[in-house]
């Protein structure tokens, strides 16, 4: 028999590899180009919506929904970087924070309108509702495959950054964009493509979030502000970092409102903070 | 520039900083005109003074000191607290309240402020962030003393100097916000227009190099981010005063999200940006009311999204910017 401990430490990883899915793209894009895209969850929430009306209007099966949502997001996100983003890559912080939380406000107004402000249901098929008790502690399926999937893609992007000419020419620009540009690497184009699978994996988080925390238009303002902490908790441009950053925040979330629940999300604001006060550059920040 | 304001001593172009501008004066007694010409409007004129007093605290450490700020809201909801308290537990005189309030703003803002002046950038505006939720999640959390979801309720303000009891149509209201809206603008504006307000402009511009020339870079933010916080806990207290209940609202993240996009709609970094951005705002919002709340937000986007593309200093910048066309012409 295990105590109730390891109970909430699983559900508490569950949670942070869902917050590392959300944030792991946002964490790589602002170490490239300095850009704040508060935006980012705008375009996992896109990813959850396009799950739930094709599991519900055509009645897909849940895990044939989970590529288009990546696809959608990326696209969507995309043709926001070409159009508008780019234009404030050399502009100061306040101009980049007002624009993206401009399309913020747009996105929630735009899913407001086309999905009503209720939560969406969702209807997952009966073998990822069941759980199993092991030792004492309930598993749920369905978190299971969760933290199985976010380790799976957490693997193939750190061997993608790590062995492939793609990913050397994104450390090359995380690291000194103007010497990359120098050495002929198209740091535009690299970034682009960056920029969106950062945004399917968002909307890909988007999508598995709707069973663990649910689905309605607050969710791009209530998940970026988690999303910002893993990425300054963790250090810009830094996947370890974000993932060790998602892992500590989930589970002091999750204890916190186990243990304390008057406090409330008091604890994991106090993590942040603390933390941001020790090491200004986050966990595994260079910069 | 001219030759002869190259060649001015800085006392000299201090005291001509400070001298009044016909369009000031006009600006000034158009805030009377809700009296004559709206009547039934002066609760809106009154909040509009208020968040103009808000988005003009925003101003002093974002224009000036360059200070991204996502959680000004704290110090606004502290002050709104501490004047409804005070009020709910038996001192309801108005303007002792505002002192207490601003008082309490500012101690946070002091406190906090030892944290703030240390970071720039990305980690600023985090940190700022998530004091602001900090604050919020407390005030959540001490149900017993703010009444936490529901509001804090049972606030009575007295009668404004003994005499005028705060009324249904909201003149003694908007009068009393327009006074206290007044007073603190000819204090910021002196301020700005002091040595101490032209060495915060030059830490907006150049934050290490400004101890060189003998300007404290992290003194010089400690105080302004004090002064703001206090400025902001008078605004937050007129609202709690006026309309004499605080809800937890007042500490929300979507409430120093708006006072960042009602300063950078009226133009930062020239005083009148917050309160002629409060102006529009507030009006855009009390005639969209009609519709959605949600539908009101895409609105605010697509305005943000156009103020940052095509109008990068505002309102006022863009008329700034007219008005040399024009007389270069």
């Amino acid at each position: 028999m295990l105590p109730p401990v390891f109970g909430v430490l699983f559900d508490g990883l569950a949670y942070g590899m869902l917050l590392f899915l959300l944030s792991v793209g946002q964490s790589v894009t602002l170490g490239m180009m300095n850009f704040i895209n508060l935006a980012h969850c705008s375009f996992a929430m896109l990813g959850g919506y396009v799950t739930a009306t094709l599991m519900n209007r055509y009645g897909w099966p849940f895990f044939a929904t989970l590529p288009c949502a990546f696809i959608g997001a990326a696209v969507v996100s995309v043709a926001f970087e070409r159009t508008l983003f780019r234009r404030l890559y050399r502009a100061g912080e306040l101009d980049q924070v007002l624009l993206t939380i401009g399309i913020v406000f747009i996105s929630v107004a735009v899913a407001a309108y086309i999905f009503s402000t209720d939560q969406q249901p969702l209807q997952l098929p009966p073998y990822l509702r069941t759980s199993f008790t092991f030792m004492g502690i309930r598993f749920a399926a369905y978190r299971l495959i969760l933290i199985a999937l976010a380790l799976a893609i957490t693997v193939a992007l750190v061997l993608g950054i790590e062995y492939t000419r793609f990913g050397a020419k994104v450390r090359a620009a995380v690291d000194n964009e103007r010497m990359a540009r120098g050495l002929g690497i198209d740091v535009g184009r690299t970034f682009a493509i960056t920029f969106a699978l950062g945004s399917g994996l968002a909307g890909l988080g988007g999508a598995l979030a709707i069973e663990i925390v649910g689905l309605d238009p607050s969710f791009a303002f209530t998940y970026l502000i988690y999303v910002l902490i893993v990425v300054s908790v963790g250090g810009l441009g830094s996947i370890s970092g974000s993932f060790a950053a998602a892992i500590v925040l989930g589970i002091s979330d999750v204890a916190g409102k186990y243990y304390i629940p008057q406090l409330g999300a008091f604890l994991i604001y106090l993590v942040m903070i603390s933390l941001l006060m020790w090491r200004p550059l986050g966990l595994l920040g260079r910069r | 520039m001219t030759a002869t304001e190259a060649t001015m001593s800085p006392r000299l172009y201090l005291q001509a900083q400070t001298r009044w501008r016909p369009a000031e004066i006009v600006f000034w007694l158009a805030t009377l005109l809700p009296y004559l010409l709206f009547p039934d409007y002066l609760s809106l004129a009154s909040q509009i003074a208020i968040t103009g007093l808000f988005a003009m605290s925003l101003d002093l450490i974002l224009g000036y000191a360059g200070i991204v700020s996502l959680g000004h809201a704290a110090f606004f909801g502290v002050g709104a607290y501490t004047a409804g308290l005070l009020s709910k537990y038996g001192w309801g005189e108005p303007l002792s309240g505002l002192v207490v309030a601003a008082a309490a703003a500012a101690i946070v803002g002091y406190a906090t402020s030892f944290v703030i002046c240390r970071f720039r950038h990305l980690a600023l505006i985090m940190l700022t962030l998530g004091f602001g939720l900090l604050l919020k999640e407390l005030a959540n959390s001490a149900g017993w003393l703010t009444g936490g979801m529901d509001g804090l309720q049972g606030i009575h303000t007295w009668k404004l100097l003994g005499r005028f009891a705060f009324d249904l149509y909201g003149y003694v209201a908007y009068s009393y916000a327009l006074a206290v809206l007044f007073v603190l603008f000819l204090f910021a504006r002196r301020l700005i227009h002091s040595p101490f307000g032209l060495s915060l402009r030059g830490i907006r511009e150049n934050f290490v190099r400004m101890p060189a020339i003998g300007a404290p870079s992290r003194a010089h933010i400690r105080t302004i981010y004090t002064i703001a916080a206090a400025i902001a806990g008078v605004a937050g207290a007129v609202l709690a005063q006026t309309t004499e209940t605080v809800s937890l609202d007042s500490l929300d993240f979507e409430r120093s999200a708006e006072v960042v996009v009602i300063l950078v709609l009226g133009g930062p970094g020239r005083l009148y940006g917050g309160l002629i951005g409060a102006i529009v705002f507030m009006v855009a919002r009390d005639q969209f009311s009609g519709i959605e709340p949600q539908y009101w937000y895409f609105w605010i986007g697509i305005l943000l999204v156009g103020v940052v593309l095509f109008l990068p200093n505002g309102i006022l910048g863009g008329l700034a910017k007219l008005t040399s066309l024009w007389s270069r012409s």
